[in-house]
């Protein structure tokens, strides 16, 4: 089974959970900027959390199935047809042999996830499948899909009959995800203070068109550390909330390098990087402060309904079933 | 040689154990003996040791520790149990030396004249004393793989080009400030390129996949036999 590229979208990669133990190294982890999304979709057609699924970037690909498949689209609201017929997100749908499955342009949020049973059939490098873009490895060559390019689909347990149909449940990924304005992004403290604390927390940031894996880059008020010597490199992570000398911070995601010289002002929760992640540029979002004993919470309360979807998905009658 | 040190959180899932916040050999040299002794035994939970200038990074998987109520502050005081006891002397730290030969000059090394001037020497005197230093790898970052080399001669110290460029050779010897390091992977960069090398610095299908470890040792040997390119 495999699956031919036609048309590569924006920015079209295969990520997986990411590549930890590497950074030492200076290897990012790179994976899904959404792991929510990325994992409700594998969850919806059998595959494994850790399974690669192909992440799309505002505007999609056009794809074609060499045989009949499952598959799931979440993420972002994206126009999807399959031979002209509306593809729904958030659920399984099968698709015949042959199928074209166009992916236009997101229109609400920024990046979807589409997972086909059985996963992706690439060799992990370092132990990800995640396509690390900057270091060129991992996923298809190190590169975004492109064009002619074919990717092979591993036997799942699913075996998919000939035809178009799609499952009348779907997930609803409220509260985790929505596309509300401005989002709402809670901040743990950095260690580098600013001259005014406030600022961070009092008006609207919008997203900067310059915004990419690597990071969102943020556009609000001129920020200002109460200390501004000099500094020497250190670890930054996903999350991490930078100050450049220009005081337009980045807010770094999963793509973010292993270490930077500038000052780390604050991380975003674990818990709100989905979210992040659905930010297109132009888009506002709001800082709030928050604890590292909240965080825990928000992000263990996270987990339980992920945990209660995966539950729900397996407890449901397989599509084939229903008839 | 200070021994204080310091625990700060790093998001929710990490944490950074600081020793200082300059760049000194001494406190890098701590950094390399207290990452190794955490690599002898280490725990599962650990996800990365992320060694830098004077700081080093842990990265928790809190979903190994969920039976702890405060998993970030059982991490603490087990890292600090460690940072306080008695580490290895510095000399004795973990690391391999490498001899890395460069072609210095010319197409390979474009800014080698730059250097030359603004240290007030020739050509063949910057490298000559680039190649007499021994350095450590302070840390390997920006890149996969590009190594932040310490111990350069204070006089070859040159600050990054104004405007970087937006397309350096894999393999370039570059200077930026006091240090020196190489670009494992054609790209974009802003240290001042005085040679090349046609050591693979990056192979993500090696094991390891970085020729350079954290707080190795490295020189350079002037080449001026023809070095393929690297990949």
């Amino acid at each position: 089974m495999s699956i031919g590229i036609l048309a590569a979208g924006l920015q079209t990669t295969i990520q997986d959970r990411g590549r930890p133990g590497y950074r030492h190294l200076g290897v990012g982890s790179a994976g899904a900027l959404d792991p929510f999304s990325s994992m409700i979709a594998n969850r919806l057609v059998g595959n494994a959390d850790g399974e690669a699924v192909i992440e799309i970037c505002l505007t999609g690909p056009t794809l074609q199935l060499a045989r009949a498949a499952r598959i799931a689209l979440c993420g972002a609201q994206i126009e999807a047809t399959a031979d002209g017929r509306e593809v729904p997100g958030w659920r399984r749908v099968d698709l015949e042999e042959g199928s074209v499955l166009k992916l236009g342009a997101c229109r609400r949020g920024a990046r979807a996830y589409l997972a086909v049973a059985g996963g992706f059939d690439l060799a992990p490098v370092l132990g990800s499948r995640s396509t690390d873009l900057r270091a060129g490895f991992g996923g298809l060559d190190g590169r975004a899909l492109a064009a002619g390019d074919v990717l092979a689909i591993k036997a799942g347990h699913h075996r998919a009959l000939n035809r178009f149909e799609i499952d009348r449940r779907w997930i609803d990924p409220a509260p985790d995800l929505d596309f509300n304005q401005p989002a709402v992004v809670r901040v743990l403290a950095g260690h580098d203070a600013l001259r005014e604390p406030q600022q961070l927390f009092a008006g609207e940031w919008q997203v900067g068109a310059a915004s990419n894996r690597q990071g969102l880059r943020l556009q609000g008020p001129c920020l200002a550390l109460a200390d501004a010597g000099e500094r020497v490199s250190e670890p930054v992570m996903p999350g991490t909330l930078q100050l450049p000398p220009d005081g337009n911070p980045i807010l770094l995601l999963a793509d973010a390098q292993t270490h930077g010289g500038y000052p780390r002002i604050a991380h975003a929760i674990a818990t709100d990087l989905p979210r992040l992640a659905q930010l297109r540029p132009g888009e506002s979002l709001r800082l709030l402060p928050c604890t590292r004993a909240m965080a825990q919470h928000l992000h263990n309360d996270q987990r339980q309904r992920l945990a209660r979807m995966a539950i729900a998905i397996d407890q449901a009658p397989a599509l084939n079933e229903l008839r | 040689m200070s021994t204080g040190f310091a625990i700060e959180d790093l998001g929710e899932n990490a944490l950074l154990l600081r020793f200082g916040n300059t760049l000194d050999p001494d406190l890098n040299a701590r950094v390399h003996a207290l990452a190794g002794e955490l690599g002898h035994d280490r725990p599962g939970w650990l996800l990365d040791i992320v060694p830098a200038f004077a700081t080093l990074a842990l990265c928790i998987d809190l979903e190994a520790l969920a039976g702890e109520s405060e998993p970030l502050e059982a991490v603490r005081r087990w890292l600090a149990a460690r940072a306080a006891g008695e580490i290895r002397s510095p000399k004795e730290a973990p690391g391999r030396h490498h001899v890395i030969p460069v072609r210095y000059g010319g197409s390979d090394g474009p800014d080698l004249e730059a250097v030359a001037r603004h240290a007030g020497i020739d050509t063949d005197e910057v490298i000559r004393r680039h190649t007499e230093a021994t350095y450590r790898v302070a840390m390997l970052g920006f890149a996969a793989g590009f190594p932040y080399l310490i111990g350069m001669d204070r006089q070859l110290a040159m600050p990054r080009r104004a405007t970087p460029r937006t397309d350096v050779t894999a393999g370039s010897v570059g200077i930026g400030g006091a240090q020196t390091g190489i670009y494992p992977r054609r790209g974009p960069g802003g240290w001042q390129i005085i040679g090349r090398t046609g050591v693979d610095l990056f192979d993500a299908a090696r094991d390891p996949p970085a020729l350079l470890g954290p707080g190795d040792t490295v020189s350079f040997i002037s080449d001026t036999a023809k070095t393929e390119p690297p990949r």
